[in-house]
């Protein structure tokens, strides 16, 4: 039995508990002890040890009588707090839904149960998954568990908005968490803390029973330590949802057995628009290293183009808030979470001032800039003219894809900024999914790995964007980089 | 295009977000400034271009027309309904008198 | 037909009218959750997660819905959008879970058709006018709220959220109250043909919003206002006749029509405006993002169009032309599904029962129907829904009185007393079997005109009103059974 269980990635412990080098039970314990223990990272807004450890319980009594186990049998995670887990408060992070308990399982966290996974309990976000630091999370911010090795002691963004997600695998409180991406939110984070993580092609996942940010946009997706991880996880939340509507009816491949380094005969592209005037040093020499690390892989690199990428932010900023100012019309202190009804307040009152009480200033401020581009006289000039630029994002991807089979770019811009440094200028904020949302835009499978730290002890991720349905083609490449990346750093602990 | 302390008051209202006046004049500016980011959107010629509808080639299911075929969107659930309702009586949701 | 004109104290005003019907359509589940759509649950029992829009809840259509809108196109002769889009219209409010509807407004299923109406019921001879409907989209219906229940509360029912609804859009053609009537009523039976509304309009399976304006005649359109939700044929007349006076009455005033959305009061007979609605409305719709566009394949367009029933006028066409009925029966045997669906039925059973010809049958069959068992069932509890008024009781009934069995009026005699009595009806109509034994009857004739010289005299001398009297005696005295044409025959034979 190794020393520390929570050094185990996915696929060891699944491993493992089926060998019977150690029950899942152990790893349960020794998980809901990490996390016991990391209060000061607020990685989770609700923990839930018994049912990881009912869980386990379950996966151990199978195995004793001899039946086999799930994809992620024995495997505790971290659940974004953005999956409605029945019987669970499920909260998005917001005042709004504080105390909400769905009556019903999300479709993605109910496939992870079947599979054999536990729940540690609820990771904590970006309210409604806005924002790119988690810190516009109504329960606090999450601390990254890294720190620059300037000897300061900063508190650093995990990233976001799945920054529980990020914060709890990096430190070791999780083997993996699931994320949702709607515009970066599984790849910056990941990139943020050393980890990795895939956004499947849209309509991979369901979306069903996860609380709606953009609907267009919104995928779910696994962040775990390693590219093998994540194909494992992948494969036990994707899959075909009649609940869905857009959700895809294809086999769910087999992206673990699949997963090939060898990158002979694959062409990788490098879209020249990436490479931005004042591009952060490290970030473009670890582009740099990944270029020569996926050659080595025996890849084909080929200079590809995609014309629309600096309007792809601009286009994702009507989008997106004009979808949510519809998706989060439903918070109206009628049938679930907060109401503020104050004395002699009508109902068109009680809806102000519930909204007002119960949604943070990013969630506002996302939802008036939706409102104003849907509303009248506006309509065509903001929001059709973004979907037409969408569809000539698409088409820049499309046609770079003729010519290649990934494209390789940064995850984000910078590695990790403080706590606090983006927060009074939304601007600058957005702009660090410069990167992630272009193929978010697409709808395309985009993961980030880990490439190796900067200057300042922080890590850096490398981002592959795959043609639609080709999360194999994505994962191999992946794997090409971390195989040299050798990226072992783990944050230091001091929580 | 930029907004004023007006339209966002009548843009708030329409969203029912209520703000304070401190809110209001805090927001315009930062409204102005993602507005004259978003604006440069305008550039870009989209002569001949159809807005997107769907990101994924992917046509839209129809399901077949039988009452409570999955129970989780199905009716006869009215307890799970209604259980996290602020203020449930009688089997309905309670609102604040509406005067139609 | 005259035209319709409202006297002002100025002159004349045309009144212009459009309606917006909301039609529910016949479905078992809602538009997109499996929750049931029947009339009359529980409070909040047929409500899904989906249906009280709790966080992560997406919509799924249903097909049948779908189809229902399109046939009801194909039934118009309405151009069938191929490719159509579900809308977010948003607004707030209290029986609107979702903080949207999801409805159609770029891209409808069903484009532009046409309605024929005939504009007096009793003349279907007479003039006729097309109305034109500028689209049919499907959306969810919306919730209910009860405001009697609670002295500071008003209560929220969701079992109508997410109901599929038709909302039928007619151009501004109808230029009276008459015309507005005469659509809504063919617009339901066209419904009710094609099977995709019920048409019950006191359970609000169809209400319709009534645009009305004023203008002098030949003068541009007026200002109009909308009266919400009328929920009954004669209600609609009645909104835009005391809409439209209203409106005239404002703008002789020197005031203006405001365009606002008004509430009919059938008490008062009159509409007032529906202040809660009034704040300007910015519905910022969209397309709905959870949903795909929509896109009909042509097979399943085939199977709409195949599975169309024969529409009312066609239905109406053949009764006069194939069947040899009156224009007026062949009205009204169409007007309701169930009339014409008995009428086809009887007239089937009675085909097959005497062998004889449709057309020959089709006659004595309306006339039971529509005048002889009308009046006997008008005299009975329950009326038509008597249980024993079965289609095998009216047959056996209409052939004894065609086969010349009984007579007609014996026949509606049988009929009550089966209704209201425990009698056997096969042996009723053998016990009143009519004779045409010419030599009971001859010897019953020379008794009565033996017994009346007097009025044989007076008819004789050209008072020919008199045969009648000598007909009923001679009907008395065989009680009731003779065979009439062969009392005529046989009386004009003793008289001549």
């Amino acid at each position: 039995m190794s020393s520390d269980l929570t050094e185990l990635g996915v696929a060891a412990i699944r491993d493992g508990v089926a060998k019977g080098e150690f029950t899942a039970v152990e790893v349960a314990e020794a998980f809901n002890a990490n996390v016991a223990a990391a209060a000061a990272l607020n990685a989770f807004i609700v923990t839930t040890p018994e049912q990881a450890l009912e869980a386990a319980k379950a996966n151990d009594a199978k195995r004793a009588a001899g039946q086999p186990l799930g994809k992620m049998g024995g495997v505790p995670i971290g659940m974004k707090d953005l999956f409605a887990t029945k019987g669970v408060q499920t909260t998005a992070a917001s005042h709004i839904l504080e105390g909400f308990t769905p009556q019903y399982e999300s479709t993605v966290s109910q496939k992870l149960w079947d599979a054999g996974a536990g729940m540690l309990g609820k990771l904590n976000l970006d309210q409604f998954a806005m924002g790119s630091s988690n810190e516009t999370s109504y329960f606090g911010n999450v601390i990254s568990p890294w720190r620059r090795n300037d000897g300061g002691n900063a508190a650093l963004a995990p990233g976001g908005s799945s920054g529980g997600s990020s914060a709890a695998v990096a430190a070791r409180l999780a083997p993996a968490a699931t994320g949702t991406d709607t515009g970066g939110s599984i790849r910056q984070p990941a990139a943020f803390v050393g980890i990795s993580g895939i956004k499947p092609t849209y309509g991979r996942c369901s979306r069903w029973g996860i609380v709606a940010f953009a609907s267009s946009l919104d995928q779910a997706g696994p962040m775990a330590r390693d590219v093998r991880d994540c194909a494992i996880m992948l494969e036990a939340m994707a899959g075909f949802d009649p609940k869905d509507a857009t959700s895809l009816n294809l086999p769910v491949p087999e992206w673990e057995a699949g997963l090939n380094g060898d990158l002979r005969g694959k062409k990788v592209g490098i879209p020249r628009e990436y490479r931005m005037d004042g591009m952060d040093a490290d970030v473009a020499a670890s582009w740099d290293r990944g270029i020569e690390w996926l050659k080595d892989a025996g890849a084909e690199i080929v200079d590809v183009s995609l014309p629309h990428t600096k309007y792809a932010l601009p286009a994702y900023y009507i989008i997106a808030p004009a979808e949510a100012s519809s998706n989060l019309a439903r918070y109206d202190g009628v049938r679930y979470g907060l109401r503020d009804l104050p004395d002699g307040a009508g109902l068109q009152d009680m809806y102000a001032a519930t909204r007002a009480a119960g949604f943070g200033a990013e969630v506002k401020r996302r939802i008036l800039i939706g409102t104003y581009v849907l509303s009248a006289g506006f309509y065509d000039a903001y929001y059709t003219q973004a979907q037409k630029v969408r569809t000539l994002i698409a088409q820049d991807f499309k046609n770079a894809f003729t010519q290649c089979d990934v494209i390789l770019a940064p995850t984000a811009p910078t590695a990790a900024f403080g706590l606090g440094e983006k927060s009074d200028d939304p601007l600058s904020m957005y702009l660090n999914d410069v990167f992630a949302v272009p193929a978010s835009l697409a709808g395309l499978p985009a993961m980030s790995v880990p490439a190796g730290l900067n200057r300042e002890g922080l890590p850096l991720g490398l981002q592959i964007v795959g043609k639609a349905f080709d999360e194999q083609g994505v994962l191999n490449a992946g794997l090409a980089i971390e195989a040299r990346a050798q990226f072992s750093a783990k944050p230091e602990k001091w929580w | 295009m930029s907004v004023d302390t007006a339209t966002v008051a009548k843009i708030a209202a329409l969203a029912r977000i209520k703000l304070s006046e401190a809110e209001l004049a805090a927001m315009v500016p930062e409204l102005n400034g993602i507005l004259a980011w978003v604006e440069q959107l305008g550039e870009v010629d989209v002569t001949g271009v159809e807005p997107m509808t769907a990101v994924i080639e992917n046509h839209l299911r129809l399901r077949d027309d039988v009452i409570n075929a999955d129970p989780l969107t199905g009716g006869d659930n009215r307890d799970g309904v209604l259980a996290n309702a602020p203020a449930a009586e009688h089997g309905f949701f309670g609102v604040p008198k509406v005067i139609e | 037909m005259s035209s319709y004109r409202i006297q002002g104290a100025t002159g004349e005003w045309e009144v212009v009218i459009g309606l917006e019907v909301h039609a529910q359509v016949t479905s078992q589940s809602k538009l997109f959750s499996g929750a049931a759509t029947a009339f009359g649950a529980e409070p909040n029992t047929q409500v899904s997660l989906v249906d009280a829009a709790m966080p992560g809840m997406l919509p799924v259509p249903n097909r049948e819905c779908i189809r229902q809108a399109v046939r009801t196109g194909m039934a118009i002769n309405a151009q069938i959008n191929k490719w159509s889009r579900f809308d977010r219209k948003n607004y707030f409010y209290a029986d609107l879970p979702q903080g949207y509807q999801i409805s159609q407004l770029y891209h409808p299923l069903v484009g532009e058709g046409t309605i024929e109406v005939i504009l007096d019921e009793k003349d279907p001879e007479g003039s006729t006018k097309t109305i034109g409907i500028e689209r049919i989209h499907v959306e969810q219906d919306a919730g209910k709220l009860m405001h009697d229940q609670h002295p500071t509360m008003s209560y929220v029912d969701l079992n109508r959220s997410g109901v599929a609804l038709m909302e039928i859009v007619s151009r501004p053609d109808m230029r009276s109250p008459a015309e507005a009537g005469a659509y809504l009523a063919k617009l339901r039976q066209i419904l009710r043909y094609v099977g995709s509304c019920d048409g019950n309009m006191d359970q609000g399976s169809m209400r319709a919003d009534v645009n009305v304006s004023v203008r002098r005649p030949g003068e541009p359109f007026g200002t109009r206002t909308e009266t919400k939700n009328v929920n009954s044929v004669r209600f609609v007349m009645a909104v835009v006749e005391s809409e439209a006076r209203r409106q005239v009455g404002v703008i002789e005033d020197g005031g203006q029509v405001v365009q606002e959305t008004r509430l009919y009061d059938p008490d008062k007979n009159e509409t007032r405006s529906m202040r809660s609605k009034e704040d300007a409305h910015d519905y910022r719709y969209f397309p709905d993002p959870d949903l795909l566009p929509l896109e009909l394949d042509d097979a399943f367009l085939e199977e709409c169009k195949a599975s169309l029933p024969e529409l009312p006028d066609a239905k109406r066409h053949r009764y006069k032309t194939a069947l040899g009925l009156s224009p007026y029966d062949a009205a009204q045997l169409t007007l309701e599904v169930e009339t014409f669906q008995q009428f086809e039925e009887m007239l089937d059973a009675v085909v097959k029962a005497s062998g004889k010809a449709e057309r020959d049958l089709a006659k004595r069959v309306a006339n039971w129907l529509l005048s002889e068992r009308a009046g006997v069932l008008k005299g009975i509890d329950l009326g038509a829904a008597h249980p024993k008024n079965t289609v095998a009781a009216n047959v056996a009934l209409i052939v004894a009185a065609n086969d010349g069995v009984i007579s007609g009026s014996k026949a509606k005699e049988i009929f009550a007393a089966y209704l209201t009595s425990d009698i056997d009806l096969a042996a009723e109509i053998e016990a009143n079997k009519q004779t045409s034994d010419t030599g009971a009857i001859e010897a019953a004739i020379a008794r009565i005109l033996a017994d009346n010289a007097d009025k044989v005299a007076e008819f004789k001398a050209g008072k020919e009103a008199l045969f009648g009297f000598f007909v009923g005696q001679t009907m008395k005295a065989m009680q009731g059974k003779a065979n009439p044409q062969v009392v005529n025959e046989l009386l004009r034979k003793a008289l001549a």
